[in-house]
């Protein structure tokens, strides 16, 4: 493995793998090494010693950090300024060791539940550097908020999985941490009730931070006996009282209404954020379905009928599944996000089963032959993390 | 002055049998050729330049979208998309040689879908079209730039358009959720959908603010949201920009986030209160506007909150609206701003710089070492929020020597912000403005990898050639063959 701890570090492995034409895997500390497709490489290039917060400005609502520092202590020094990172990056529980970093957060765009609400990693990157496939240092955005200079480069690496280019570094916009936090829970409901009732919380004017699904086996994984459907409220402490009470009497006609207060709420979508309600079995995969919140009753229902488990967050629009990591329960998953019109992730599997199949929707060919351009324009010689995302 | 590449003069020679194709593809509806007709749209908000284009076609469907484009790139023709022509940035300025594709019949509301928060939607519909189309129903769609009663959604795709209130609710990248875009070879591609993360790589997110580089977009779905219980403004006024930056600064570290947190100087106090008459308080240096959301009882609170911060920071005055139409007339001012300079002036340039919010004294300090050196007035409007500057430069368009200190003036500005952390433009693009200043923020590194993107997406660069990428040295041409590194 080679970890620089500098950017030109990083500029020089690359030119090195080009010159051999060695493939690298590129991670920070191989959390979600599990994840999407297998690859063949020659060498790990890794982000792990390229660590710590260049910037930090509460005021200003920015941090900058070197891609290597873990969520842990970038979390541990917004929490120093009473800030929080606002798409609410998961720690999955199936994830590979204990922390993940930064950069690998912003390269896979995972959000948490408050993405329903807040926008996705993406939408809150506003600037980066990264080191291209050329061995060249790329920077697009900056440190503020609101910037239409050229072409957005950040948003073409957020979620790029490390195949354009290696981040150095990050500057993510920040938010104040609530004061409170309270939660609406509606107990026993079907897939497609709890759906409805998500619906009219979100489109209720109480600003709802987050709202999911547990059916009864995932509601019992996290301590709860039947099925909770859930909507989260984050604001100053009368305001949270306020509309938690104001949401329970608009779910008062979907059943009985119970609240929680701040440490149970905070502890229940800290397990909702890491798919801890998930019954993953050693061997077994996950997928991740993003749909029209609507149609997230149907992809958990035809997941269900086949013996996969599951859940749904973002108001119905993201469902979790889990089952045994073989092509049959791969194709319900997908004929069932085909069906819902969404998409879907392959997120984590045994090697055997990612190495022979898609792990992404394959896109229409003219789409292909433009993302083939693109990802050629920034990694001519294809070796950054070659076939992660697709396979050609 | 701005240069503009040369025409192909091949193009130019089969201008009869260009006009003659895109009658055909059209069925003679909606292609203009003749110059009197053509003269509307021989500029935009930019309105300094002026030129006359080949053509301006205006197609209703996609798929005519499609044929023309297709047409275009088997003819080598350039091609410059248009909304409503508000670009500041001069964005959908045409070229001689070009096709002007206005997208302003394509005005229809596809879809609404209240309980998954969204609408689809043609891409000349204008911004406040779509939120007055679900504001019955209690919605709004969230990026309120300006000219929002005029411009169009498909122009907003373009610069990734924000407005007063994207501190708390993000700009347009933020707020879509698909785009149905059609590209130089006539492909329809569906980029995202109607749900929130998109597999693969983030084509939206490449595509919004790339100013019609990439493709047309015909067809958007945007997120609509529930709007709040309430909104109201107060105002806060004080005697130096110092003080306001630190008031600012201080609001924000307190853990509140306004819903607009918005900055005016003295010159801007006093043109839009002469405007307006918002009972804007004229013996202040510098005014906030500040706007929170909620319930009556949650107004209350943080404006109460708000006020105790402002008041230790020895203000002139502090106005808490007592109801929304004192909330009303305090953004009337605001909303008129550039109105209200233009009475004062016969012309101005309204410059668009961002920069990190706590240089905001000393950037304004410069910028009025600047004013007297060039010797032309200027009025700052600043979302404090975000860091976006609005630096409106006063001069007179007739006067050429006069035309040419503001431009110099702007660009000195926008150097300044660079300088300080910041960038070029927060939300009216590069255009043809700010393109020859691209090398002030970007290496030539950066500016190549960003040229290989477009050339992924227009291998010709046909699409709205001349704008966003600065022409290559020596040259007044733009595209591949004056990029001998592109992909």
């Amino acid at each position: 493995m080679i970890a620089p701890e500098d950017e030109a570090g990083f500029t020089a492995a690359i030119d090195a793998a080009v010159a051999d034409r060695a493939p690298l895997a590129i991670e920070g500390l191989g959390s979600k090494t599990g994840f999407l497709r297998e690859m063949q490489t020659a060498e790990t290039l890794s982000t792990r010693n390229h660590a710590g917060i260049s910037l930090y400005a509460p005021q200003e609502l920015i941090i900058s950090a070197r891609t290597g520092t873990t969520l842990a202590a970038l979390e541990a020094k917004l929490a120093e300024g009473g800030q929080h990172l606002i798409a609410e990056p998961p720690h999955y529980a199936f994830l590979d060791g204990a922390d993940q970093t930064i950069g690998g957060v912003v390269a896979a765009n995972l959000s948490g539940p408050r993405r329903v609400a807040w926008g996705a990693m993406r939408d809150h990157l506003m600037g980066m550097r990264a080191v291209t496939g050329r061995g060249e240092v790329v920077r697009s955005g900056g440190r503020v908020l609101k910037n239409v200079t050229g072409l957005d480069l950040c948003k073409l690496f957020a979620g790029s999985y490390g195949t354009l280019g290696v981040m150095t570094e990050v500057t993510l916009k920040v938010l104040p941490k609530p004061q409170a936090t309270g939660t609406v829970v509606l107990y026993g409901l079907t897939p497609e009730v709890a759906s409805r009732a998500l619906a009219v919380a979100l489109g209720s004017p109480f600003s709802v931070s987050g709202a999911a699904f547990l059916p009864q086996e995932a509601a019992m994984a996290v301590g709860y006996e039947r099925a909770i459907t859930i909507a989260r409220i984050e604001d100053f402490a009368d305001s949270v009282t306020y509309r938690v009470g104001q949401l329970g009497a608009l779910w008062a006609k979907f059943g009985t209404v119970e609240t929680l207060e701040t440490a149970q709420s905070v502890a229940l979508w800290r397990a909702v954020r890491d798919a801890e309600p998930l019954p993953i079995q050693p061997g077994d995969a996950v997928w991740r379905v993003s749909v029209q919140p609507s149609r997230g009753a149907a992809v958990l229902d035809a997941g269900h009928a086949a013996g996969l488990f599951g859940y749904l967050d973002w108001g119905g629009g993201l469902a979790f599944l889990t089952g045994p990591a073989t092509l049959a329960a791969h194709e319900v998953v997908v004929g069932a996000a085909r069906r819902a019109k969404g998409d879907w992730w392959l997120l984590r599997a045994p090697p055997e089963l990612r190495r022979s199949i898609d792990a992404v929707p394959r896109e229409a060919p003219a789409l292909a032959a433009i993302r083939q351009r693109v990802v050629a324009s920034f990694d001519p010689a294809g070796i950054l993390n070659p076939g992660r995302l697709f396979a050609a | 002055m701005i240069t503009l590449p040369k025409p192909k003069p091949d193009v130019l020679a089969r201008r009869d049998a260009v006009h003659e194709g895109l009658r055909a593809i059209m069925q003679d509806r909606g292609v203009i050729t003749d110059p009197a007709r053509l003269k509307p749209y021989e500029t935009d908000g930019l309105s300094a330049y002026r030129q006359m284009p080949l053509a301006v076609v205006l197609p209703e469907t996609t798929e005519q979208v499609a044929a023309v484009l297709r047409f275009c790139h088997q003819n080598g023709v350039r091609v410059v998309p248009r909304g409503a022509g508000t670009s500041l940035a001069g964005g959908a300025l045409p070229l001689e040689d070009a096709v002007v594709i206005g997208m302003m019949r394509m005005n229809r509301i596809v879809e609404v879908n209240y309980r998954d928060r969204y609408a689809v939607v043609q891409a000349g519909v204008t911004n406040l079209g779509i939120t007055k189309a679900v504001e019955a129903d209690g919605f709004f769609y969230a990026p309120d730039p300006s000219s929002q009663l005029a411009c169009m959604i498909g122009g907003n795709i373009g610069m990734n358009s924000g407005g007063a209130h994207c501190l708390k609710y993000g700009v347009t990248a933020n707020n879509v959720l698909g785009i149905k875009l059609v590209t130089i070879e006539g492909e329809i591609l569906e980029l995202g959908g109607t749900h929130l993360d998109t597999a693969g790589y983030d084509w939206l997110g490449i595509v919004i603010g790339s100013e019609g580089q990439l493709g047309i977009a015909t067809e958007i779905t945007v997120r609509i949201l529930r709007a709040p219980e309430g909104t109201r403004a107060m105002l806060a006024a004080f005697d130096g920009n110092e003080v306001a930056g630190a008031c600012v600064d201080a609001i924000i570290s307190s853990g509140i986030i306004p819903v607009a947190l918005e900055f005016m100087d003295r010159p801007a106090i006093h043109a839009c209160e002469a405007f307006a008459h918002a009972g804007y308080p004229l013996d202040a240096e510098a005014m906030l506007i500040i706007e929170v959301e909620g319930s009556v009882a949650e107004q209350d609170w943080l404006l109460g909150q708000i006020k105790e911060i402002c008041a230790r920071f020895n203000p002139i005055s502090l106005k808490v609206s007592q109801s929304a139409e004192e909330s009303a007339a305090i953004w009337k001012g605001r909303k008129g701003a550039f109105g209200a300079v233009g009475r004062i002036s016969p012309d101005y340039l309204c410059m668009d710089g961002t920069i990190p919010t706590s240089t905001l004294p000393l950037v304004l300090r410069r910028i009025g070492e600047m004013s007297a050196q060039y010797g032309l007035q200027v009025a700052n409007i600043f979302h404090a929020g975000d860091g976006n500057l609005h630096p409106l430069i006063m001069f007179d368009a007739n006067d050429p020597t006069s035309m040419h200190k503001a431009e110099a003036f702007g660009a000195d500005v926008l150097r300044l912000c660079v300088e300080v952390g910041g960038c070029l433009t927060g939300e009216h693009g590069v255009g043809v403005e700010k393109r020859d200043l691209m090398s002030v923020q970007f290496t030539e590194i950066e500016l190549e990898a960003q040229r290989r993107v477009k050339s992924a997406f227009d291998p010709e660069w046909l699409l709205n050639t001349a704008k966003v990428f600065p022409l290559q040295a020596g040259t007044a041409s733009a595209g591949p063959d004056a990029l001998p590194h592109a992909a």
